[in-house]
């Protein structure tokens, strides 16, 4: 099958040394991909270059045209109210149906009329993950999405998430710094370290997947100690 | 529970910020007292002139300019000056609106506009723009138009200025966020630029029109032939204090509402914001 996404030999520097080194990257239609890494290591840089908010150079850089970003924080205009804020994403003469069919896809039909400022954390990423939906993109990027949600809401929006994902069924590049949530969500992981992928692991495990199920805890330490070792020479 | 809300009042009667927690009564206790205060000095003011302390061609009695101000609008004299001197500063506050947005946009939305239009406003800011009206008056003669040139000019300022640095501050999250929704230049300006520096825009607007009615109030003093400022230079030269302090209040109202009315566009339009205080 072709890949949705074909990247090769993607370089990206801000001056100093190469954040992304050579990066290759393949994507499946309708794979989630997560991509670990520590801090600084380069991982937004390469979503805002899938994103087309950034380019760099690379020897082949195929990206399909239908995608949406959801980033850390929701990003919604404070002066739209939630479903016209998610209408803004259809942008199609039918719009607003989209939006409300989006917002009670995320559980958000209760607030479609609220300003976007009385809305609680995990409300407005719910309303940004709608916004990102309406658009039915074939790859779906998200920038450590949950990472500001607390313990409770972050496991509230993994299931969401996953039951968006296979309901609709776009290619998602999930990135986080959350080990478990890579490991819960993922068919494939990836860890970006000095510009490159130190280390893949496709995840075969049978959906929920349980946090103390031992197949998941054995990737969960390996990826632990990958990212711990990297830390140490920092 | 009653408890409770006694601790609280006690509370919030010993912190400084007191004045927006406090309960209704000591609210109106307040308010009293800030009435209190201008009251006193009014019966000051009539004692004084009552006793020939103050000469009415100094300043006029509270009493004689009540009686003033109902005689000017039983004629219809304030009515007619009130319009005339309403139209000018509309004319002019209209044409500040149109070019400082104009201008603001321009500079605000590109760097090439930015270079041209941002150094000599700034320039041009910090002089005295009253100062201009000996100008004025060679330019456009001793019509309408210095009046209403005057108004523009000065309120072109705070609009500008505002709306620029309101279009400057907006977040570029949100900017990077359209483009990512492929909404498009024209649909950035519509959907966050605008929106994103609307309340900028409504303080300069305000700010903008205090200057207006400034602007108007010292145009109008130069060879008025209708208007506020004529029935002022009128009573000038006839040492009618009275009068002049009738029309003095009648800038002061007519500012005041105008405030009011943009206050109320503000409430509806900035209605997405956050309540503080419920
Ligand atoms: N616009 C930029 N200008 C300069 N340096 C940048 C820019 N964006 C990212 N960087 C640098 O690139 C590195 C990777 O950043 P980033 O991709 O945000 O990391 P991550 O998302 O993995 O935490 C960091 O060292 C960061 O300082
Ligand atoms: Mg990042």
């Amino acid at each position: 099958m072709n890949a949705l996404v074909d990247i090769r030999r993607l370089r990206r520097s801000f001056g100093g040394p190469a954040v992304l080194d050579g990066i290759d990257l393949k994507i499946a239609q309708g794979e989630f991909v997560a991509l670990l890494g520590r801090s600084g290591s380069g991982k937004s840089t390469l979503l805002r270059v899938l994103a087309g908010l950034d380019t760099a150079p690379a020897q082949k850089l195929e990206i399909p045209a239908r995608r949406s970003v959801v980033f850390q924080e929701p990003r919604l205009l404070p002066w739209k109210s939630v479903i016209e804020n998610v209408a803004l994403g259809a942008r199609k003469p039918d719009a607003r149906a989209l939006a409300g069919a989006a917002l009670a896809d995320v559980s958000l039909s209760h607030r479609r009329d609220a300003w976007p400022l009385t809305l609680s954390g995990g409300e407005a990423q719910r309303a940004s993950l709608a916004r990102a939906l309406v658009r039915s993109p074939d790859l779906l990027l998200l920038d450590e999405p949950f990472a500001a949600l607390d313990a409770l809401t972050r496991l509230r929006m993994h299931d969401l998430v996953f039951d968006l994902w296979r309901k609709h069924h776009p290619a998602i590049l999930l990135v986080t710094h959350d080990v478990w949530e890579a490991v819960a969500l993922a068919d494939r992981i990836l860890v970006l370290d000095q510009g490159r992928f130190s280390h893949e692991i496709r995840v075969d495990i049978e959906h929920p997947r349980r946090r103390g199920d031992p197949q998941a805890s054995l990737i969960e330490t390996g990826l632990l100690r990958e990212l711990g070792v990297e830390l140490s020479h920092v | 529970m009653a408890d409770r809300s006694a601790a609280e009042r006690n509370d919030t009667h010993g912190t400084p910020d007191a004045s927006l927690l406090a309960p209704a009564d000591n609210r109106l206790w307040r308010t009293a007292g800030r009435i209190a205060s201008p009251i006193a000095i009014i019966a000051l003011w009539q004692i004084a002139s009552l006793s020939g302390l103050l000469s009415p061609r100094i300043l006029a009695a509270p009493t004689e300019i009540a009686i003033t101000a109902g005689r000017l609008i039983a004629s219809g004299e304030l009515v007619t000056g009130l319009v005339v001197s309403f139209l000018r500063v509309s004319a002019g506050f209209s044409i500040a609106v149109v070019i400082g947005i104009a201008l603001a946009l321009t500079s605000g939305l590109s760097r090439l506009g930015e270079a041209i239009i941002d150094p000599p406003i700034q320039m041009l800011k910090a002089m005295p723009f009253l100062g201009l009206l000996p100008l004025f008056i060679l330019w456009f003669g001793i019509g309408e138009a210095p009046k209403i040139g005057l108004v523009a000019f000065g309120a072109i300022f705070p609009i500008y200025l505002t709306l620029h640095g309101g279009i400057r501050s907006i977040d570029k999250k949100l900017i990077e966020t359209s483009q990512v929704l492929e909404l498009g230049t024209i649909g950035i300006i519509r959907h966050i630029v605008i929106p994103g520096a609307l309340p900028s825009l409504l303080v300069g607007i305000r700010y903008g029109l205090s200057v207006a009615w400034l602007s108007l109030v010292v145009g109008e003093q130069i060879n008025a032939s209708s208007g506020i400022g004529y029935i002022i230079t009128y009573a000038r030269d006839f040492l009618q204090t009275d009068v002049i302090v009738v029309c003095l209040l009648v800038y002061a109202i007519m500012g005041l509402l105008t405030d009011g009315l943009v206050r109320g566009i503000e409430a509806y339009a900035l209605r997405w914001r956050p309540q503080v205080i419920a």
